[in-house]
């Protein structure tokens, strides 16, 4: 569990990030800095619960839990088992 | 009437009233109207004249919307442009529309410096939460409203022939087209739709559209012409959080898309999202299924679901009443009130009902024509049945039945509709083109559940030329092409179909 934050920004980054040029900090909001768009929050998603074995519930997908790199590795914490 | 009047008049009757919910803050008519005024001011002393356009590259927010009303007031032509577009295009619609202003957010600034890079036009970029950090661009300087001093502002000639916007939309030659709207065309639209759908001043309309695109504006455009209030998302990215905001401000208005509908229904818990004060859904840009009609008139059992058509080049086209869904549920209707619409043959002539032909379209709410593209615009805008008028050749084809309301059967050109937005293969191609070692190129729409349609390209690549990754296709065009524009497949083929004439040939490709 140490590398969520590298995993996931890995995954981002080979995903999402248009061009390569975009850089983003792990309190930036993906939304904000344009980094995932709608249907990409979709694939995110798919990618948590096949990389980390849990499934996001509907009314999980919220900001708090999925809009930055910092929330992504405190939910992932918070869900998966110690 | 012009069309920030339809706004002003609202202010004036209600200053009080709720106009703009967005992220918990609440202005009044008032208050917008007075930021209005101030950036009107600003746009002005900044030399801005009647006719000049002003372009916005922003988020849904407060910005867009005191930025559109603004641009009005001083007589100029706004110019929404999507934030997810990327610097090649943006500097493309700022040099093809000779845009004057550039409004856009920082955390855009890759992109929309990268396009000023390559622009002239442009005389003054308000930078939206800038922080008073210093632009490479002395073209450059911070949105101006957080200061309050009011400047002096001189109402400008304008009349309702004059332009009020510029929507670019996607042609078949690969270039976006600037499609050019008065005031009239724009108040028109507003009226006859906010007039078929009954919306009033206590309704309370969600928008979860990006306002660049016509369905989005008209959400801002009708609420504020009927006294409404607005809700203003950014996105649809989280639609739980949309549907608690939905619930808090007792929503009664849902405009969607389907690929809105399709997430919102792809939630398991949806029936625990009650909405109770929403009256109307409506839906445009791509059909929807008879099965998600179906699912959202059993989920939301107390509203109306309207099925429209329509066109950037006039807004909408067509309205299915929604007593009219449980007897022609694929139908998209009829003409809207005070437009007139007809299929024609070949030939231009009209056809009757229960014929198949290109549908023609008649009224006030019909485009000037293309800006700067007359070959284009000539090809769209034909005399219509009274001299000197035109009327619009929408280039898709339908059907009606023995009433005469219509069906879709296709479309002339080769667009694909993705997540309800236009996709032009060409565009696509052209960027493929670009890609190093890139032999032939081919576009085209596949199924997709979600999307409506996705794209899908097939590509070869020259002999001996090391192949990429699907995935760096993607990522190549991404970095050129708005997300939903991008291919979702990309399949590597050592040739590609071709005519006799050496163009290639799609039919086949799937």
């Amino acid at each position: 569990m140490q590398d969520i934050k590298a995993a996931v920004r890995a995954y981002i980054v080979d995903n999402f990030i248009m061009g390569g040029e975009a850089t983003f900090k792990d309190n930036d909001s993906f939304m904000a800095k344009h980094v995932i768009d709608s249907t990409g929050f979709l694939e995110l998603v798919t990618f948590l619960e096949d990389t980390y074995g849990f499934v996001v519930e509907d009314d999980e997908m919220v900001p708090e839990n999925l809009d930055s790199l910092d929330n992504i590795d405190a939910y992932v914490r918070r869900k998966s088992p110690a | 009437m012009l069309l920030h009047q339809l706004f002003e008049e609202s202010a004036r009757r209600k200053p009080d009233k709720v106009a703009l919910v967005f992220e918990s803050a609440r202005y009044t008519y008032a208050q917008l109207d007075r930021m209005a005024t101030q950036l009107a001011a600003v746009l002005q002393q900044r030399g801005v004249q009647r006719g000049d356009r002003v372009t916005t590259y922003l988020d849904n927010g407060l910005e867009s919307v005191v930025s559109i009303c603004a641009a009005l007031k001083c007589g100029a032509v706004f110019m929404p442009v999507n934030p997810l577009t990327k610097k090649d295009k943006l500097a493309y619609l700022l040099n093809d529309s000779r845009a004057s202003v550039l409004i856009a957010h920082s955390a855009l600034q890759a992109e929309f410096a990268g396009a000023l890079a390559h622009n002239r036009s442009v005389h003054t970029c308000l930078v939206v939460d800038s922080d008073g950090a210093a632009w490479p661009d002395e073209r450059c300087i911070p949105w101006p409203l957080a200061n309050g001093e009011s400047l002096n502002f001189t109402e400008p000639a304008t009349i309702d022939q004059d332009l009020a916007g510029i929507i670019y939309t996607s042609g078949s030659t690969g270039d976006p087209k600037g499609v050019m709207l008065t005031h009239l065309n724009m108040v028109s639209a507003a009226r006859s739709i906010s007039t078929y759908l009954g919306l009033q001043h206590d309704d309370v309309i969600v928008c979860v559209l990006p306002l660049a695109f016509d369905y989005g504006l008209y959400q801002v455009l009708m609420s504020f012409q009927v006294g409404a209030t607005l809700v203003l998302e950014r996105s649809f990215s989280f639609p739980v959080k949309v549907l608690e905001t939905m619930a808090r401000e007792q929503v009664t208005v849902f405009p969607g898309v389907p690929t809105v509908f399709s997430l919102l229904m792809a939630m398991k818990t949806l029936r625990s999202h009650p909405l109770p004060s929403l009256r109307k859904i409506t839906n445009t840009a791509a059909a929807l299924s008879e099965e998600h009609i179906r699912q959202l008139r059993d989920l939301f059992p107390h509203a109306l679901l309207y099925s429209m058509y329509g066109l950037t080049e006039c807004k909408r086209v067509t309205y299915l009443p929604p007593d009219q869904l449980d007897i022609r549920p694929t139908s998209v209707g009829r003409g809207m009130p005070n437009e007139e619409v007809w299929l024609v043959d070949e030939a231009g002539q009209r056809l009757p009902n229960g014929s198949t032909g290109e549908l023609v379209i008649r009224g006030s709410n019909v485009m000037r024509g293309y800006w700067d593209k007359p070959e284009e615009t000539a090809k769209r805008l034909k005399p219509g049945p009274i001299a000197g008028e035109m009327i619009l050749h929408s280039g898709d084809i339908f059907r009606t039945d023995a009433e005469g309301y219509l069906y879709f059967v296709a479309r002339k050109d080769d667009i694909i509709k993705s997540r309800g937005e236009k996709v032009s293969p060409r565009e696509v191609e052209n960027v493929l083109y670009g890609m190093a070692g890139v032999l032939d190129a081919a576009v085209i729409g596949v199924p997709d559940a979600v999307l409506g349609e996705a794209v899908k390209a097939f590509v070869t690549f020259k002999p001996d030329w090391p192949r990429p990754s699907e995935r760096e296709v993607i990522k190549y065009c991404l970095s050129k092409l708005e997300p939903f524009m991008a291919p979702k497949y990309v399949a590597f083929v050592d040739e590609l179909p071709k005519t006799d004439t050496g163009k290639i040939k799609k039919t086949g490709l799937a």
